[in-house]
């Protein structure tokens, strides 16, 4: 059993001897223009199949809704007005002066200006659209992986986590083990229509592996023949990146102080930071608002790391059951 | 617009127009003429993604939740037909030994059912890892099944004066019976206590929120389960242990219970109060109430130990349904999810640790 919390190196923990660097995604919300290219790409590569019916969630331009068995890329879309910036954009702020986190590179310059500086740029816009391309997070300390309990779920050399879809019996722990809500058992789906407007419908099309968990393998396939994951590959703004997983934090640290340096205090980052409660997280974002607000938590723990806890609480209440027993049966006798 | 030799063959499009008549009417009541971008959603609480939940709540049916109360009771009978090998009381061993293994294979055959390829059931045997109480959970179910089922069929043998064709294997069975009993009986606490730290071990709220005490919960429950079950079965002369267990699995239950909900943060208790959850989980107390008052007042009488007995195995299945439920409506509403997240990330950050956030400033 490796560490079960804080920061280490996953693939090492798995015991991978001379593995790759840990591979992973920044993305950058803040030049997402919603095309969703990459859920398109995603679905196509992976063979995945449609959720469900067509339909409009009628809340936003998003009618995808979440990520699930078969959505491994979404594309959140919330609209907000002139308001709800200001707000973003002071507890972007509030986050600048907690002066978090004390680990990586040495704190931005533009810091020591955002205490004075008017940080209500004149362009507050009247409203604004937020696009974020949401995917699983890849966590250091992933919640599915460790519940499995048919080592169907496994951590790869480049420090990924993947289902393997032979070994999987569907048993669902994942999908409750997750703190993101990511990893999802397939109950249905449609992955082809009939080429022929003749052709009949009577059998409904094989949709592959149906009950068992699945989520995004980060391109395992892809990553083994060093190529990008599709996602990335077909994103058009480069919102999202995809490279050493260090060499992803950098590049978010580096464009966080950018925008902010632009008096843009809304940016911050979402799982750059180890110390968190997965250990970080593979796939680093660029957020323009609260997580929760891209239905992101906003303090997600992995609940492994309490589970050395709950072993003994649950050998306490074993013994409290024997004790009662036993209890009962001497009284008896006497 | 693209041309292709294909669009012939497309439909006229209903969709669109439907959408003119009836939607779109709505819309155009908000000022929206087409000259400037409406937002389609008028103003919203951003607390979260348009209510959408943040975790999945897990894809188990009401099959998991009878298993939870089927293991409890196989585990608690297992310790009763220990007791009553033990003390010598035939009786009750016979009745808790097949209700054991009644009570673990009806359960077994839950969680196969439940499971997304049940074909790949013996998977969960794959390997065993101390980080998944599934695994850990399938291996203390096997271990059991192995004990309880060696020792229910050499009571069903010899039930059956000796009819089941065991051949040079009677004696063998009849040697390996006390022992198999003491087996399935050191796997019976664990088989009882393990689904709570399944449940605690997710990312689902409530159930996250309950695992320092579930463990309590749900032994007391199996405790008085069990007995309740063999009050049923067993007659009141040997059924002694088994009225004290029931009074000692109410009183933990009822304990349990409260220091539980104490202990949990206000919102991530609110599904164990609310709905059909909520619902279940009181009338679990009254049932367990009642039938622990009459298991000691009237415990020595037939009929109120089986009417007892009955209300203490309705109880436990209550409350086994109950915070089963209370977890997956908590895992589908973001409330849940969301609030006690900011409120222990404020919490912590008003104690000045500020370095273990998600979300980072750079």
């Amino acid at each position: 059993m490796g560490q079960l919390s804080g920061p280490t190196d996953p693939s090492a923990d798995a015991r991978w001897e001379d593995h790759p660097p840990r591979k992973g995604f920044f993305t950058d919300t803040s030049i997402c223009i919603g095309c969703k290219a990459c859920e398109v790409a995603c679905k196509e590569w992976n063979h995945n199949p449609q959720d469900g019916n067509l339909e409009l969630l009628k809340s936003s331009y998003d009618n995808t809704g979440a990520l699930g068995a078969s959505t491994w890329r979404h594309v959140a879309f919330v609209e907000q007005g002139q308001e709800r910036v200001v707000q973003a954009r002071e507890s972007g702020r509030a986050l600048v002066s907690l002066g978090m986190p004390a680990i990586g590179p040495p704190a931005p310059a533009a810091d020591q200006d955002l205490s004075e500086v008017d940080t209500t740029p004149p362009d507050t816009p009247d409203f604004r659209w937020l696009m974020s391309s949401d995917v699983c997070k890849h966590c250091t300390h992933a919640g599915c992986l460790d519940v499995c309990p048919t080592g169907a779920l496994f951590r790869t050399e480049f420090g990924t986590v993947v289902v393997q879809d032979d070994v999987c019996n569907g048993c669902g722990t994942c999908v409750a083990g997750c703190p993101f809500g990511v990893i999802e058992r397939r109950s249905d789906g449609t992955v082809a229509v009939a080429a022929q407007r003749e052709e009949p419908h009577a059998q409904p099309p094989a949709v592959p592996n149906v009950g068992i968990a699945q989520k995004c393998t980060l391109c395992y396939d892809r990553l083994i023949a060093d190529e990008t994951p599709a996602c990335a590959k077909a994103c058009p703004t480069t919102s999202i990146k995809f490279g050493d997983h260090d060499h992803m934090v950098e590049t978010a640290r580096a464009r966080v102080a950018e925008l902010h340096a632009q008096g843009l205090t809304e940016a911050r980052l979402y799982g750059a930071n180890e110390l968190d409660g997965v250990g970080g997280t593979g796939s680093v974002f660029l957020l323009l608002d609260e997580p929760e607000v891209y239905g992101l938590p906003p303090d997600p723990r992995v609940p492994t790391a309490d589970l050395p806890r709950m072993y003994r609480r649950a050998g306490m209440a074993v013994a409290g059951m024997v004790a009662a027993a036993a209890l009962a049966f001497l009284r008896g006798r006497a | 617009m693209t041309h292709s030799e294909f669009d012939s063959f497309r439909p006229t499009e209903p969709a669109r127009r439907r959408r003119t008549d009836r939607r779109g009417a709505g819309r155009r009541r908000d000022g929206g003429d087409g000259s400037r971008e409406m937002p389609m959603v008028p103003e919203a609480e951003f607390t979260s993604y348009y209510g959408r939940p943040v975790v999945k709540p897990a894809p188990w049916g009401d099959d998991v939740a009878a298993y939870l109360f089927l293991g409890g009771v196989a585990g608690g009978s297992a310790l009763l037909g220990l007791g009553g090998q033990l003390t010598g009381r035939p009786t009750l061993r016979r009745n808790a030994r097949v209700t054991a293994l009644a009570a673990v294979s009806l359960g077994a055959v839950a969680l196969v059912r439940d499971l997304g390829r049940p074909e790949r059931f013996l998977h969960m045997l794959r390997t065993f890892k101390l980080t998944s109480p599934m695994s850990v959970g399938s291996w203390i179910l096997s271990a059991f099944s192995a004990g309880a089922g060696v020792a229910a069929v050499a009571e069903i043998d010899r039930m059956s004066s000796a009819r089941l064709p065991l051949g040079p294997l009677r004696p063998v069975l009849q040697a390996v019976e006390g022992p198999a009993g003491v087996e399935a009986a050191l796997f019976a606490g664990p088989l009882a206590a393990y689904t709570a730290v399944l449940l605690g071990d997710t990312a689902t709220p409530t159930w996250n929120a309950a695992r320092e005490e579930l463990p309590f919960v749900f032994v007391s429950s199996a405790a008085l389960a069990s007995a309740g079950l063999a009050m049923i079965t067993t007659p009141v002369r040997e059924a002694g242990p088994a009225r004290k267990l029931a009074a000692f699995g109410v009183m933990g239950e009822m304990v349990a219970m409260r220091v539980m909900e104490h202990r949990m943060d206000p919102v991530e208790a609110e599904p164990l109060h609310q709905g059909r959850a909520g619902a279940m989980l009181r009338w679990s107390e009254r049932l367990a109430a009642a039938g622990g008052l009459g298991t000691l007042l009237g415990g020595r009488n037939r009929a109120v130990a089986a009417a007892s007995g009955l209300a203490l195995l309705a109880a436990s299945a209550l409350t086994r349904f109950g915070v089963f439920e209370a977890g997956l409506s908590s895992a589908k509403d973001p409330r849940y999810t969301i609030e006690p997240q900011k409120n222990r990330l404020a919490a912590r950050r008003a104690a000045g640790i500020t370095g273990d956030s998600i979300t980072t400033a750079g």
